[in-house]
Formats: C-alpha cells, structure tokens, sequence
C-alpha cells in the first residue's frame, strides 16, 4: 500500500449506489465513489463502460435514477472536458474565455497558463488551438478557479507517452499546490501513474476499487518506453475478484484474494 | 423630411440595435431555422390577435413565446432530429395563421403587409413600443450576457460553474419572441430572419471578440437600414425587402476581407 500523506479526511464527493438506466440500459449498476482532499483518484474501464456518466453525474450533468450523491458546493469544483468545440461564426480568444467565469487579473492567467506550458497562448483565438493546446487552456482555467475539486475527462487522450508522464506530473503537483481533491478518467487499463491514490475499475459495476501497487517492473513496458520512463510510470497489476465474459457477465474468480 | 421617413428611420434603427446582439447568438448557436419557426408562429399570432381583437404585438409576442417553449421542450425527443421537429411545428403555425387569417368574418388584411413587412406605415405609438421595448431587452440581455455566452461555447462547463440554464434559457427566449414580434412590422414573416443573421454574419470578419462582433452587427443592421430606406424611396421599391438587400450587398462586401 501507498502512503499518501497529502490525504485528508475532508470528504470533496461521494457517490453511494448510483444507479443510472439509459433506454432500458443499465450503465451504472449500484456504483459508489468517494473522492477526499489531497487524493487523487483514476477512473479506468473499457470504452463504454460508464466511465464518462459517472463523471458527468459526479458532476451533476446527468441525474441518477437512485442513490445519493454529496458534493462540494457550486463553485469549489472544476471541470476539465475532453475538448471543446467552439462555432466559428464565435470569435473569442483565450483571455476572454477566462474572463467569463473566473475574473481575475491577467497575471493571474498567465501563471496559470505558465504552469500548463501555455502562456504564449493567453491572446491566441479558441479557434487556432490544437487538440493538445486546447488542453492545456482548459486545465489552465481549472488552475485559475481554484477548485477543491477538479475533475478531468481523459487528460491523456491524444497525448503521446512523453506528453502523458509529464501531464500526470502536472496534476500531482496540481494536488499538492491547490491541495484539491483530484477525479480523473483514463481509457488505459494499463498504464496508471504511481501518483494515482486509488484506482477504480468500472464496468457498469464497480469491478475495484483501490490503491495501486508499488512500481511493478514490467518487462514489457520497459522495453516499450525505455527504462527511465518506466521508473516514473507504474504499470498497476491489480487483482479482480471475478472476471468479464464476453458479454460483460460476471465469472467469479475464487483464486483471488484482493478485491475491493 | 417627411414625418413617416423619419418614423420609419427611428423603427429600423431601434430594430437594427437590438436585433445586432440577439442576432450574433442565434448564429453562434445555429439557431436560424428555430429563429424561422417563430417568425411563423408570429403569423400565427397576428390572427388570434385579430380573432380575439386583442393587441396584435402581445398576441405575437405570446404566441411566438410559447412556441419556442413547446420547441424546447420537443428538442429532446430522440426519434426525430431537432430539425424535423422545427420543420413540423413552423409549418404548422403557419398554415393554422393562414387558416384563421381566412376565417376572420369581415377582416379584409393585407396579408402583404404581414410577409414582407410595412415600414412606411409605422406610427408613432410603434416607435414607443421599440424604443421602450428595446431598452428593456438590451438590459436584460446585458443581464444573462455572460450565462448564456458560457451556455453557447460549452454547455457542461456552463453548468458545473453555476449557470441557471433554464432561467437563462427562457429569458433569451423571450428576448427573441420579443425582437420577432416587433422586427414583423419591418420586414415582415418571411425576412426577420434575415435582419437577425444577416449583420451578424457581416460583423463576424471584423470582430475579435463578442462583444465587439455585437456592437459591430447593431452598426451593420443600422446601415443597412439607411441605405435600404433610401434605396425604397429613391427606386420605389418595397421598403422590407430593399432592407435585406442592401445587408446582404454589405455581407458580400465583407467577403472580400481576406
């Protein structure tokens, strides 16, 4: 088990049996989630798994049918989409983008945009941004409202693996420097960084639910991303308590003895 | 100048002001078709208020209100695409204006004047009804500026910051039934529309921001209006349609830019 020190007690969200029903489908399936200050909390499960409706009912975008949801007020959360798409007929740059919810001076943006390794982009048009810049601006508007809890739909989609290692270095330090509560979504089931707390699997269900393991060596992925890379990233061997069929069916697994 | 050039003037800038920032939403949300629909609903609205001889800008205003509610409401219906659903119901209030327009006894309209709009005969007491009116929607749109601008440019993010979507939502409804139920004596059903896009589409090419890409389409839609009175009085065309045109000659001209 990790030790986490920069973990409190302070509860920034819980979910407890949620339950969503879309058109007779049943795509979370008594899913309970807490999220405390100074934690970091990585979502992964298949395409499809429920992962995005979780967010977006931790987020308060999509009602559950059942369950009980405690989150932090209005205001003391962030949210960092995927990416935007902004009309062209819309001309706006990124400074106004910043402006119409967080007003703060242009020092204050720019020391945000510093830290996401975007600051030549404060005049820049929404428009210009690529996928990766694009990114960066949004994390950096999450810097600027100072949440207690910050949110992030998939921050590595599209990254490459070198982008990826400094992007979660990035919101390790966003922990520590905001001292925030951090929820995040990773598509990857195999590569989730040493700096995640807790890890939760999801399939409809919660399959688990917790802290990964110490660096685990990896030949394989050392081989893949050079041995220094593979020090910074941890390859999490979590053990499941039972295992997917084809059809997402649960097959208990008796060999096992860690579950969550 | 004669007193009706001069009260036609006074509408059609009153119109072009508020129409500027209205008008740059409803093309940053793609809304012009929805925009379309109200305008027919405003017919609609012309003969209940006819029926029922009640004042005809309340009886538009309402109707046109309660149709974008009921579009609202019919937008989530995942059968058929938003598109469908607006094709279906602007048709319908249109054909149902028609209908009750025909069955009004001893009515004799100028249906005309209510497709392409009479700006000529514009009274005074219109006039009060635009400038009090306007003022009222340029201060509330100052208002839900900001709510339904984060709205526009993401949804979710709007929400998890705080934005009331509903109340932001129906407020810029009610501007829009509004500015619809006061442009139809400009321009008439068939051309709101396009006094609402037209400038805006213009100012785009010059605007760097918003804010600027509003005050900018309140200038063009004003010009406009300029030049197309005077373009109707000078070859005897009709008012309404020379209006558009002459937007539509400044938006071919911002083309050129770049």
């Amino acid at each position: 088990m990790k030790k986490n020190d920069a973990k409190s007690d302070e509860m920034l969200l819980s979910l407890q049996n949620i339950n969503v029903i879309r058109r007779d489908k049943h795509i979370l399936d008594n899913v309970s989630l807490t999220v405390y200050r100074g934690e970091i909390v990585t979502l992964i499960g298949p395409n499809g798994s429920g992962k995005s409706t979780l967010v977006k009912t931790a987020l308060g975008l999509i009602t559950a049918d059942s369950g009980t949801i405690t989150r932090s007020p209005v205001g003391s959360m962030a949210y960092v989409p995927q990416s935007m798409d902004i009309d062209e007929t819309l001309p706006i740059t990124v400074k106004r983008f910043f402006r119409l919810h967080c007003r703060e001076s242009e020092i204050t943006y720019i020391e945000a945009l510093e830290q996401t390794g975007a600051a030549h982009l404060i005049n820049a048009s929404m428009h210009q941004l690529s996928g990766g810049e694009m990114r960066r601006v949004l994390l950096a508007r999450a810097i600027i409202l100072k949440p207690a809890l910050l949110i992030l739909d998939e921050p590595t989609a599209g990254v490459d693996i070198g982008g990826q290692a400094a992007l979660y270095a990035l919101i390790q330090r966003l922990r520590d420097t905001l001292g925030c509560g951090i929820l995040l979504v990773s598509h990857d089931l195999h590569i989730v960084m040493a700096a995640t707390d807790k890890v939760v699997c999801l399939n409809h269900h919660l399959c688990c639910s917790d802290s990964p393991e110490s660096v685990s060596q990896s030949p394989e992925f050392a081989h893949l991303f050079g041995e220094s890379l593979a020090r910074e990233l941890a390859v999490y061997h979590h053990h499941h308590d039972h295992e997917h069929g084809l059809h997402g069916e649960v097959c208990i697994n008796e060999t096992n003895t860690h579950h969550g | 100048m004669d007193e009706f050039i001069l009260r036609a003037l006074l509408g059609g800038a009153g119109i072009a002001i508020i129409s500027g920032p209205l008008g740059c939403l409803v093309v940053w949300q793609r809304m012009s078709y929805f925009g379309a629909a109200l305008s027919h609903a405003a017919l609609l609205g012309i003969a209940l208020g006819l029926l029922f001889q009640i004042n005809l800008k309340l009886a538009m205003l309402g109707v046109t209100l309660l149709t974008s509610l009921l579009l609202m409401g019919l937008q989530h219906n995942r059968q058929y695409s938003s598109d469908t659903i607006l094709g279906v119901l602007a048709h319908l209030t249109l054909a149902l204006g028609m209908i009750v327009l025909s069955l009004l006894p001893g009515v004799r309209i100028d249906l005309m004047a209510y497709l392409f709009g009479d700006i000529l005969s514009i009274g005074w007491q219109d006039i009060i009804w635009i400038v009090a009116g306007g003022t009222a929607v340029l201060a509330a749109l100052a208002l839900i500026w900001r709510s339904i601008l984060s709205l526009t440019l993401n949804r979710d993010l709007a929400l998890v910051d705080g934005v009331n979507e509903t109340r932001t939502r129906l407020i810029y409804l009610l501007l829009l039934s509004f500015v619809i139920a006061i442009s139809m004596q400009l321009v008439g059903v068939l051309l709101i529309v396009s006094l609402l896009i037209i400038p805006a589409a213009t100012a785009r090419k010059f605007a760097s921001s918003p804010e600027i890409m509003a005050v900018l389409a309140m200038l063009i839609g004003l010009i406009s209006v300029v030049i197309g009175l005077w373009g109707s009085l000078h070859f005897d065309t009709p008012a309404g349609p020379s209006i558009v045109l002459a937007a539509s000659l400044l938006f071919s001209l911002s083309l050129l830019k770049r």
